[in-house]
């Protein structure tokens, strides 16, 4: 297929075709960073500028990592090293970006719709490295490939996404490129982060984690983000990993060949277990590796098309 | 001495329980009975308003004019020139300027700015709190003394219902209605957009109908506390109106007003992001809609005005979850409500739509204005119930252009603003 989208904004808007056609493209990618030479030169000469106004480590140098490997110049701006803390506007920041000749531009934001704010205003590529809780595509993206990878298929998979759903843009991706692709997608965590609403978004909603865990293919973790919650949501982090964290006992629930991921940063000891963390059933560091190619695999694409 | 004759209109009068095809006397700007017409020493100047209604000036209780303080959005020039485009010759407006409107001295200034720059009569509203903070009353009696036509903390809610008491009661001594922007705090939070599915969908914090429903319970049981009239502003929720119809079945004095926005999207409206389609309370989901509507049609809510809310193109052009709430109203709300309400879901006709706009406000605020009476100012709107046109923000009168009806097609609006007997904007 041709790809023909300048921007990558989330699953929800993309095509199965056009997913399938990312994680191909990511297949490809994987095998250059098992090379000796780890680089080619499909965006020498190009830009690409890492703003991200709300702090991250791990995305931003993976999403770094994949454009020096792709041979792309890279700078990375912040939010405090940024004119948003003098004022200016996000518009004007991204306008000034580009007056500077950046071709791509990876944008992490605290705001829900910022990269489709960008998209719209800007001739430059915009990934959306994750936008309030809304979207995270290229974590998404990189959870199904991992997915793939280890079980071969996606369709009639039981995935199932555990924590605060609510708030996570993590989640929202998963829901929306899973459930096109045929997965049978459970969310699970307390009633207030995992509002029945959820539902209307083609997925099954449980409170009873011990019930889910004996069908599921897939267990996907979330992290509880504590600095995202008004205490009113959940009575405490120990109630929580009472209720709903992947212990080890917990863990036996499971099928032997179930898939256990996380997203990262890991809380070992509230959404799971330490030794389950690092069990034979983990892919957590495949996430990350493959994580790498994918972003090569969306960089590649996109960035081909704002030229 | 000066005369206009306004001919073979349809006259609907509300206040006089009229409505047939007839003629208007207008002499030194005041309603006229026609037996005067044989007395005048010159030739009165003609008006033909055939195939017209012809009815008083319409009143809008809800508009935000901005100044003093935010002049970049709009001026009380400016907004009066909206609202006479609109068809509106009396506004009513709200006091979260800056400095707030809650000491005579702003109430002083803002009167002295509309006699000299507005074109329609411009009203003021009080503060209920000082500096609109919601932790203490502010000088109500001086503010009524002043010439606000009631108090209101739009915008914000006084959260503390002590505090709202005591407001209410306090209003009642001074004769002052009381309006309230109905949300609770803590349920609604940071909230933007209607909690739903498009909240769920988008990520974006919801803004659940609860936080609207109680604060309007709240004040139910303190309208009937304190017996003093307290009026709901911009219902937007199912709930809402259920609770006010019960309440006004019992006699108590509650009202509800509905903006034009709120029946004219859903929720689904933000799916872009568009920020103008960011207002408080939020857009909702079509069965609050359908609540709303009967509601207008059984009287349950009865007065329409636009929650007109001007902002500066770059204040609006930033992050959803950022972006100041509202929109402007002014120059659409009379098109969306004629085409929505009397046209595509015949909830209303014309002259109950008319009454919504001139006597039910006038009653609650205590005006002489939304009459056609002899001895009453000349104040009216020529409305074309029938005329098709298409909405054009870059044609708007007022500053601001966030709106999010740009473009389109509506049936029926305003053809001439008249006030005190001089034409102020005609189509």
């Amino acid at each position: 297929m041709n790809w023909n989208r300048k921007d990558l904004l989330g699953l929800r808007e993309l095509s199965i075709e056009e997913m399938n056609f990312i994680l191909e493209t990511a297949g490809a990618f994987k095998q250059v960073g098992t090379r000796e030479i780890k680089k080619v030169p499909a965006l020498r000469g190009k830009t690409l500028i890492n703003f991200f106004v709300e702090p991250s480590t791990r995305t931003r140098t993976s999403f770094e990592l994949a454009a020096f490997r792709l041979s792309a110049d890279v700078i990375n701006i912040s939010a405090s090293t940024s004119s948003l803390t003098k004022g200016e506007t996000l518009k004007d920041t991204a306008r000034n970006l580009e007056a500077l000749h950046a071709d791509i531009l990876v944008l992490r934001h605290g705001s829900a719709g910022a990269p489709q704010f960008l998209a719209q205003r800007l001739k430059s590529s915009v990934i959306n490295a994750g936008d309030g809780a809304h979207e995270h595509p290229t974590q998404g993206l990189l959870d199904i490939y991992t997915i793939r990878e280890k079980r071969g298929k996606i369709e009639g998979l039981n995935v199932v996404i555990v924590g605060d759903i609510l708030f996570s843009r993590v989640a929202r991706s998963n829901i929306f490129g899973l459930t096109k692709l045929g997965a049978k997608v459970t969310l699970v965590g307390p009633s207030t982060l995992v509002p029945r609403e959820f539902e209307k978004l083609g997925v099954t909603v449980s409170h009873k984690i011990d019930e889910v865990l004996p069908q599921a293919d897939v267990v996907n973790l979330l992290r509880i983000q504590h600095e995202r919650q008004r205490k009113e949501y959940f009575p405490g982090i120990g109630e929580y990993t009472t209720l709903f964290g992947l212990t080890k006992e917990r863990a036996r629930l499971l099928k032997p060949e179930c898939l256990i991921m996380h997203p990262g940063p890991i809380n070992r000891g509230v959404e799971i277990d330490s030794e389950v963390a690092d069990g034979l059933q983990s892919v957590i560091l495949d996430q990350v590796t493959n994580g790498l190619a994918v972003r090569m695999a969306v960089l590649y694409l996109c960035g081909g098309i704002s030229s | 001495m000066s005369a206009t004759i306004i001919r073979n209109g349809r006259i609907i009068d509300p206040a006089n329980k009229r409505d047939e095809v007839g003629d208007l006397l207008i002499v030194d700007g005041k309603i006229a009975d026609r037996s005067q017409l044989s007395t005048l020493n010159s030739q009165p100047d003609e008006i033909d308003a055939r195939n017209l209604v012809v009815c008083p000036g319409l009143i809008d209780l809800h508009v935000h004019l901005r100044e003093p303080g935010f002049g970049h959005k709009e001026t009380i020039a400016s907004g009066a020139r909206a609202a006479a485009a609109g068809g509106f010759t009396t506004v009513v407006c709200m006091p979260n300027t800056s400095p707030a409107a809650d000491n005579p001295a702003t109430i002083a200034w803002i009167r002295d700015r509309a006699a000299t720059t507005a074109c329609v009569n411009v009203l003021p509203t009080g503060t209920i709190s000082k500096n609109i903070a919601g932790e203490e009353l502010a000088p109500i009696g001086s503010l009524g003394r002043a010439g606000v036509v009631a108090i209101t903390d739009d915008g914000h809610c006084v959260q503390n219902h002590e505090l709202m008491r005591r407001a209410v009661e306090y209003a009642r001594m001074v004769g002052l209605p009381v309006l309230d922007h109905c949300q609770d705090y803590n349920l609604v939070g940071n909230g933007v957009v209607n909690e739903g599915y498009w909240s769920t969908l988008l990520g974006l914090p919801g803004w659940p109908a609860a936080g609207e429903e109680a604060i309007v319970m709240r004040n139910i049981l303190l309208a009937e506390l304190c017996d003093h009239p307290i009026h709901c502003q911009h219902i937007s929720a199912a709930g809402s109106v259920g609770l006010i119809r019960e309440a006004r079945t019992r006699g108590i004095k509650i009202t509800g007003e509905v903006c034009p926005h709120h029946i004219a999207l859903t929720d689904e409206a933000i799916q872009n992001f568009d920020t103008n389609c960011k207002m408080n309370p939020p857009l909702r989901s079509k069965a609050d809609i359908d609540v709303i509507l009967e509601g207008i049609a059984d009287g349950t809510l009865s007065i329409l005005c636009s929650d007109h809310a001007p902002h500066a193109g770059f204040e609006k052009e930033v992050e959803f979850d950022q972006a100041p709430f509202g929109i402007v109203g002014l120059e659409t709300e009379l098109g969306l409500f004629i085409d929505l309400l009397v046209h595509k879901h015949r909830k209303i006709d014309i002259k109950r739509l008319i009454e919504m706009y001139t006597i039910e406000p006038a009653r609650l605020l205590q005006l002489g204005a939304g009459t056609l009476s002899v001895g009453a100012p000349a104040d009216m709107t020529f409305i074309d119930p029938d005329l098709e046109w298409t909405v054009r923000v870059d044609q708007f009168e007022s500053l601001s252009r966030n709106s999010p009806f740009d473009g389109w097609k509506l049936k029926g609006r305003a053809v001439r603003t008249i006030v005190g007997g001089k034409t102020v904007w005609k189509l």
